[in-house]
C-alpha cells in the first residue's frame, strides 16, 4: 500500500493491541499512530517480536517497508543510508535520507590532486541554520585499466578518508582487486552491467557490499537486472537508470521519473531500488572553459536533487558550485509536516539594560534563526522582537500583510517590551522600511530603518544606535 | 543444518574458543535459519570484568554481522537483529527465495513499463502580447500554460507551450541590487526604457517586467500619469510583450493600473499584480475591459491561491489569469515555494477547476537568499559565479514545480535557464550512454 494512504488503523488492527505502554506510547492506537508517520520503529513493539506474533510481525512490515529500499553504504559513524523513500512527490508525505554526494578521484590522478580532492570529501563544511551541511562520499574511479593501479589508489583512499567510497571500473577484475583492499568498509560496487552481471553480482556476494546496477538510457535491461541479481542473491542493490550531458537533461529527467514512478505509485516488483545519478558526466564535454562543465554540472545535480537522485557522483569541487547544491538538497529533504515557525516572543541576547536596543523580526523559522545567528556571532547586547507573521520572512510578511503595524504594535504591547527598556526606539528590518511611519504612529515608538540584511546589524548599532534619537 | 538458534554460549573463558569454531563452518548447500542468537551471563563463574563485556559485546557484535551476511549470501532475510532503522527491517519472507539459491545464468527479461498519468485535468493557456496582427505593436506574442501533464514528463505527452522568460527593470535608479547583478545594468538605471532595451537586445529577455517603484507613497509617490508614460517609453524602447508591476501598496497600485488598463489599447500586457486586499472586482473588471492578463499573486497558500482565482472568475475570464503562489530563495524557503506550485500544478491537472492556471515565479527572489550575494571565505568565491547559479538553480528547482512565466535578474541566471527550457523541451533519445567510468576528467 502506498505510504500516502496508510492510516493508522490499518497498523492498528494488526498491533497485539496488549496496550502495555512497552513502547513508550499510552496505547497501541497512538503507536499505530507513530509507526504510520514512521517516527516509530516497528521493534519497538515488545509484544509483536513474539514468536507468535511472527506472522503479524510480516504483515505490518510489508505495510510499513519503504518502496524504495534502503540500503547502507560505508561502516561505522560514516555509514549512509541510501534510499528507504516512500512516497513520489515530497508532499504526500516527507523524504527521508538525502541524496548523499560523492566526490570522485581517479588512479592517474597526481597525489596532490588526489589528496585536495578526498579532504574536500572530508572537510567541506557549512553552516546552516544550525546545521553542518557536509558531502559524504568518495568515489574512486580506475581511468588507467591497470588492477594494481586500482588498487593502490583504492588503498590510499581508504587511508585517507572513513567516509564511504564507491568503487568504480566495469572491470571485475580490477573490481576484485579493490574489494580486496576495502571490503571490510562496505563500498558501494559500480557497476553490474548486462555483460559483466554475473562477475559483478558474485563480487557481491562474496564480500558482502552492495551493488549498482547500469544500465544507461535502457530501463527494460535494467529492470532485468534487477530482477536477475535479486534471483543470485544479491540483496543491496542501486540502479543507475543513466546521467547524460546538459543537451539530454530531459532524458535524464524522464528515466529518473519512469523508474521512481514505477517504483512507488505501480509498486513494480524489481524496481524499488535507490538512484544514483552521475552530474560528472558533464565534464565530458568540450567546453571553453571548465567554470562551464562545472556551472552545467550543478544545474544536473539540481534536477537529480529535485528528481529523485538518491546518490550522485560530482567531479567539480569549487565552493561557489557546491554551495547550493547542499543548500538545496537541505531544502527538498526537509519535513514538509514540520512547522516552519518559531515562536512569537521578547528574545534577549547578551546582558542588555534598559538602554540596549530593540530589534524586530518575523517568526519563519529561518528568518529567525539567521537573524539570531547573527546577533550572537556578534555578541551583541540586545533585544529581538519576534512577531507573528504566519511563519512568513519578512518581505513575503510585508507584501502579504502579515506583518503590518498592527501587529507590531501589538507585538510591542503584550510582550511588555516597554517594561523592559526606558528608551521607546524600536529597529526595524530593512525590508519592513514601507510599515515604518504606521508603526510609529500606532505605538508610539520611534522607528529607524536597520540593514535590509541581518548581517549588517552589529555594524549598524554600532553606528547608529542611540536610544534617544529625538534627542 | 546448522541452527545456531539453537547453540547456547555462555560467557566464560572457553567462549572464544567456541567463538572461533564459527569460522571453521563450511556454508556449501545449507539452510541456516537466524531468528535470534541468545546469550546468558552465568553469574558468579570467575567475575567478568566489563572491559571483558564490552570486548564480548564486540566480538558478538561481529558474529551477528557475519551471520547475517552468511544468511544473505545463502539468499535468507537479514537478521531482525540487524539496524533498527524503519527502512532497515527484516525484508519480508516469501519475496526472498529460500535457499538454496538456484544462480541464474542468463539475464531474466523484463519490461520496465512506461507509466501512465490518467489527469482529467489541464491547465488553461494564456496569451501574453500582441503582435500587430492581434491588434498591438508586438513583434512577437506567447501563449503559456496548456499542461496536461507534470512539467517535462515528455513520455507522457510533449510539452505544449514553452515557459517564458522576463527580465524586471525597475524605474527607481536606487533599487537595491546586489553588486553581481548592478554591473550588468549600471549605465541604464537612470533611464528604464534603456535598461529594457538592453535585456532584449543584449540579454535575449523574451519579456520585460516594468517595475514602478516610484509610485510608491513611502519613495515618490510618482502620479499615475506619470507612471504611464514610463510604460509609453518602454513599449517604444522594445518590441516584445511587457508585465507592469506595482509597488506592493493596494490602492496605489489600483489607481496606476487603471491608467494603463484604460490608456493603452491592444497590447494585452501582464499586471502583476492582483492581491487578496486590493480592490478584486475593479482590478479584475480593468483587466477584463482592457483585455489585459493579470497576475494572481499570493502567499505561499493553496486555499489562498484558489480564493483569489475564485473572486477573479466573476469578473475576467480564466484565460487572462496566471498565478503567482510566491517564490522564497534557495535557502530561504524555496522549498515551499517548490511544494505549493507543485501542488497548484498537480491539483489543476487533477482537475480542480480554481488552480490550473500558468505558473509565475518572481526568481529575482533568488537575489534575497545571503549566501547568493554575500562575500564569503575564499572557498566559496567568486561570488559573481555564486549569484548568479543560485538564481538558476532557484529557477531550474521552480521550473520542475511547473512555473511557465519567470522574472528573473541575472544575465547568466536567464541564458542557463533558457538553455535549460530548451533542452527539457526536447523529446529524443540519446543515441548512446555517456561513458565517464574510465574517462580521464
Amino acid at each position: 500500500m502506498p505510504a500516502k494512504e496508510l492510516s493508522p488503523i490499518d497498523i492498528y488492527q494488526r498491533l497485539p493491541r496488549t496496550n502495555c505502554g512497552e513502547c513508550g506510547e499510552a496505547n497501541c492506537m497512538a503507536f499505530a499512530a507513530k509507526l504510520v508517520n514512521r517516527e516509530a520503529l516497528l521493534d519497538d513493539c515488545t509484544p509483536l517480536l513474539e514468536p507468535k506474533n511472527k506472522e503479524a510481525y510480516d504483515n505490518l512490515w510489508a505495510l510499513l517497508k519503504p518502496a524504495v529500499k534502503a540500503v547502507e553504504v560505508g561502516v561505522g559513524e560514516n555509514a549512509l543510508t541510501l534510499g528507504g523513500e516512500y512516497v513520489f512527490f515530497r508532499h504526500e508525505f516527507t523524504y527521508f535520507h538525502q541524496p548523499a554526494i560523492a566526490v570522485d578521484v581517479s588512479d592517474e590522478m597526481s597525489d596532490e590532486e588526489f589528496e585536495l580532492r578526498v579532504n574536500v570529501v572530508n572537510d567541506f563544511s557549512y553552516e546552516y541554520i544550525g546545521m553542518k551541511l557536509t558531502l559524504d562520499m568518495l568515489a574512486v574511479r580506475s581511468t588507467s585499466g591497470d588492477p594494481d593501479t586500482f588498487a593502490a589508489a583504492v588503498r590510499k583512499a581508504g587511508e585517507l578518508t572513513q567516509k564511504p567510497m564507491i568503487l568504480c571500473t566495469h572491470s571485475p577484475e580490477l573490481m576484485q582487486k579493490g574489494l580486496e583492499v576495502v571490503a571490510d568498509k562496505r563500498p558501494l560496487i559500480y557497476a553490474a552491467t548486462k555483460e559483466n552481471w554475473k562477475e559483478m553480482a558474485e563480487l557481491a556476494l562474496q564480500y558482502g557490499c552492495p551493488l549498482v546496477a547500469s544500465s544507461p538510457q535502457d530501463l527494460d535491461t535494467l529492470k532485468s537486472i534487477t530482477h536477475t541479481l535479486e534471483a543470485y542473491g544479491v540483496k543491496d542493490i542501486v540502479v543507475d537508470p543513466g546521467t547524460k550531458p546538459i543537451d539530454y537533461i530531459a532524458a535524464n529527467l524522464n528515466n529518473f521519473v519512469k523508474q521512481r514512478w514505477q517504483s512507488i505509485n505501480e509498486e513494480e516488483e524489481h524496481m524499488g531500488y535507490p538512484i544514483l545519478g552521475l552530474p560528472l558526466v558533464a565534464w565530458t564535454v568540450e567546453e571553453e572553459d571548465t567554470i562551464i562543465n562545472e556551472w552545467n554540472e550543478a544545474v544536473l545535480a539540481a534536477l537529480c536533487i529535485d528528481r529523485f537522485a538518491d546518490a550522485m557522483i560530482i567531479h567539480g569541487i569549487s565552493g561557489w558550485a557546491l554551495l547550493p547544491q547542499v543548500i538545496l538538497r537541505n531544502n527538498i529533504y526537509t519535513d514538509p509536516r514540520k512547522p516552519v515557525s518559531v515562536e512569537p516572543e521578547l528574545c534577549v541576547y547578551g546582558e542588555p539594560d534598559e538602554l540596549s536596543p530593540v530589534l524586530l523580526t518575523t517568526n519563519f523559522a529561518l528568518t529567525f534563526y539567521t537573524v539570531a545567528s547573527d546577533i550572537e556571532s556578534a555578541k551583541l547586547d540586545c533585544y529581538l522582537l519576534v512577531v507573528d507573521s504566519e511563519g512568513m520572512s519578512v518581505e513575503s510578511a510585508v507584501a502579504g500583510r502579515k506583518m503590518t503595524a498592527d501587529t507590531v504594535a501589538e507585538a510591542l504591547a503584550n510582550f511588555k517590551v516597554g517594561d523592559k527598556v526606558k528608551h521607546r526606539h524600536l529597529v526595524i528590518p530593512g525590508r519592513s522600511a514601507r510599515l515604518s511611519g504606521e508603526i510609529q504612529e500606532l505605538s508610539g515608538w520611534t522607528v529607524s530603518v536597520g540593514p535590509m540584511d541581518s548581517s549588517g546589524i552589529a555594524k549598524y548599532l554600532n553606528e547608529k544606535w542611540t536610544p534617544f534619537p529625538e534627542d | 543444518m546448522v541452527k545456531p538458534k539453537d547453540i547456547e554460549l555462555l560467557l566464560n573463558k572457553n567462549l572464544l574458543e567456541k567463538l572461533a569454531k564459527f569460522q571453521e563452518i563450511e556454508l556449501e548447500d545449507v539452510d541456516i535459519e537466524l531468528d535470534e542468537i541468545e546469550f546468558s551471563v552465568e553469574g558468579g563463574s570467575g567475575g567478568v570484568s566489563s572491559p571483558l563485556l564490552a570486548r564480548l559485546g564486540f566480538e558478538f557484535a561481529l558474529i551477528r554481522d557475519s551471520a547475517n551476511r552468511i544468511t544473505s549470501l545463502l539468499g535468507g532475510p537479514a537478521s531482525p537483529m540487524g539496524m533498527r532503522m524503519p527502512q532497515m527491517q527484516p525484508a519480508v519472507p516469501g519475496l526472498a527465495p529460500a535457499a538454496p539459491v538456484v544462480k541464474p545464468t542468463e539475464l531474466i527479461p523484463e519490461t520496465a513499463g512506461v507509466p501512465v498519468s490518467k489527469y482529467p485535468g489541464s491547465i488553461v493557456e494564456v496569451k501574453l502580447g500582441a503582435t500587430k496582427a492581434e491588434g498591438g505593436t508586438r513583434s512577437t506574442s506567447y501563449v503559456i500554460g496548456g499542461e496536461k501533464v507534470s512539467p517535462f514528463f515528455n513520455f507522457q505527452a510533449a510539452t505544449p507551450n514553452k515557459p517564458v522568460i522576463a527580465l524586471d527593470v525597475f524605474d527607481w535608479p536606487k533599487v537595491p541590487l546586489s553588486k553581481a547583478v548592478k554591473m550588468h545594468f549600471r549605465e541604464y538605471l537612470e533611464d528604464t526604457g534603456e535598461w529594457a532595451r538592453v535585456c532584449v537586445e543584449k540579454y535575449g529577455a523574451e519579456m520585460i517586467n516594468v517595475h514602478l517603484l516610484t509610485i510608491d507613497p513611502l519613495i515618490e509617490d510618482a502620479t499615475p500619469k506619470a507612471a504611464l508614460k514610463k510604460v509609453e517609453a518602454v513599449l517604444e524602447a522594445v518590441d516584445v510583450p511587457i508585465s507592469i508591476g506595482g509597488c506592493g501598496d493596494p490602492h496605489k497600485d489600483y489607481a496606476v493600473f487603471k491608467a494603463i488598463c484604460e490608456n493603452i489599447e491592444g497590447e494585452r500586457l501582464l499586471i502583476n499584480s492582483v492581491t487578496l486586499d486590493m480592490d478584486i472586482e475593479g482590478t479584475a473588471k480593468l483587466v477584463n475591459d482592457s483585455d489585459n492578463c493579470v497576475i494572481a499573486f499570493t502567499s505561499m497558500d493553496v486555499n489562498k491561491a484558489r480564493e483569489l482565482n475564485r473572486k477573479l472568475y466573476d469578473f475576467v475570464p480564466k484565460e487572462q489569469i496566471l498565478m503567482d503562489t510566491t517564490t522564497a530563495a534557495l535557502g530561504y524557503g524555496l522549498d515551499y515555494a517548490f511544494t505549493v506550485m507543485e501542488r497548484c500544478r498537480l491539483a489543476g491537472l487533477k482537475g480542480d477547476p480554481e488552480l490550473n492556471h500558468p505558473l509565475s515565479s518572481g526568481t529575482t527572489n533568488a537575489w534575497a537568499a545571503r549566501e547568493a550575494w554575500m562575500k564569503m571565505g575564499p572557498e566559496f568565491a567568486p561570488r559573481e559565479l555564486r549569484g548568479p547559479i543560485w538564481e538558476t538553480i532557484t529557477g531550474v528547482t521552480l521550473l520542475l514545480a511547473g512555473v511557465d512565466y519567470f522574472m528573473m535578474m541575472h544575465p547568466a541566471a536567464v541564458d542557463a535557464l533558457k538553455t535549460t527550457i530548451n533542452h527539457l523541451m526536447k523529446n529524443d533519445k540519446p543515441a548512446e550512454p555517456t561513458e565517464w567510468v574510465s574517462v580521464r576528467l
